[in-house]
């Protein structure tokens, strides 16, 4: 376990590093995750290390934003009139985003023959 | 009742009561998205926000207070990311069948969900600044709020928002790819996750699995792809 996270936090902070140094568009934990990504890819024997620990944090994801999301508490004053803007915008585009890319996906798939198996 | 308040006065000051309070309201909202039957709606994340404001309320509690005890839960979020890395390694055998379809419906799915929020709510009037906490609000909350932060978003905002399309996503996935008569598992379940992150992701493994993978896959992999979409969507917009 103290491996694991210890490996976690390595690579996040070689993201942030290398976001910051290298003034990269991608935010440092993401930088992280491809790092983590290609060492799990390069040594099959690391996924079994940090499984446990990934599983863990991975299992209570949203737990994660609940400190946020009590801030907006506060903030919902401030926002006024574009409450419903926001509303309508995240519904619409959530409609939209899924039907794109259900219709994309299903029609790549025929095109290029990639059955569901 | 002076020593209540003494107690109360000491507790408030140091960051173990709003920790354990985070944790104690994440777990009662778990409870009630449980006894719900996992009804989307029921989302665990909204009923502790709810209880914990209203906590914050009733004791006179400043946001800085609690957020001093909530900062180590939300200082997970970076690891979390990194962690990320774990189910996107476990689903490389279903990408490398599907390769093509996913690639394109992931570039697809990111930029309609980024363009079109952007467009429908400055169409609304809503301020540029909070349009930078719109943008990246498709993808999972730990790099929504890392984008959003960096393009001068509101972290508390993107997180709502987060949420907000997560809950949403998982409500109307079932009913819109009916109407579409899609019947392809795999492009029902990666369009929910690349749209509604974890909280697709969970709902799509409750219909198929085959659906779930793919909606995990959709989730890790738009992690990505928004990092690099929503700062170009947004700069359409200012």
């Amino acid at each position: 376990m103290l491996h694991a996270l210890t490996a976690l936090l390595l690579c996040q902070l070689a993201g942030e590093a290398a976001a910051r140094s290298l003034s990269l568009p991608l935010p440092g934990p993401v930088l992280g995750l491809m790092l983590m990504l290609a060492l799990l890819a390069g040594f099959p024997r690391f996924a079994a290390l940090m499984r446990p620990v990934a599983q863990g944090i991975l299992s209570h994801l949203s737990l994660l934003f609940v400190p946020a999301g009590v801030g907006v508490v506060g903030h919902l004053a401030t926002l006024g009139g574009q409450t419903t803007a926001l509303v309508l915008a995240v519904v619409g585009s959530t409609v939209l985003s899924i039907a794109a890319g259900a219709v994309t996906f299903a029609a790549v798939a025929r095109l290029t023959g990639s059955r569901d198996d | 009742m002076t020593e209540f308040a003494e107690i109360w006065s000491y507790l408030s000051q140091g960051p173990l009561l709003w920790l354990t309070a985070t944790l104690a309201a994440y777990g009662f909202g778990d409870a009630c998205f449980r006894a719900a039957g996992r009804n989307p709606l029921a989302n665990p994340v909204l009923i502790a926000v709810v209880v914990l404001a209203g906590l914050l309320w009733l004791s006179g509690t400043a946001y800085p207070t609690y957020f001093a005890g909530a900062q180590f839960v939300h200082f997970l979020l970076g690891p979390a990311t990194v962690a990320l890395a774990l189910p996107l390694y476990d689903s490389i055998p279903q990408l490398r069948r599907a390769l093509l379809p996913v690639l394109a419906a992931l570039i697809v799915g990111s930029l309609t969900a980024a363009l079109s929020a952007l467009a429908i709510a400055h169409a609304l009037g809503v301020s540029p600044e909070v349009l930078a906490s719109l943008a990246a609000k498709s993808a999972t909350a730990p790099v929504a709020i890392g984008i959003a932060e960096r393009m001068g978003g509101s972290p508390t905002l993107t997180a709502m928002l987060v949420i907000l399309t997560g809950v949403t996503g998982a409500v109307v996935a079932t009913p819109v790819l009916n109407a579409l008569r899609l019947k392809d598992w795999r492009a029902r379940g990666f369009a929910v996750g690349v749209t509604s992150h974890g909280i697709g992701t969970a709902r799509a493994f409750q219909v198929h699995p085959t659906a779930g993978a793919f909606a995990g896959l959709g989730m890790a992999l738009n992690a990505i792809a928004t990092a690099l979409i929503a700062p170009f969507a947004l700069s359409l917009f200012q």
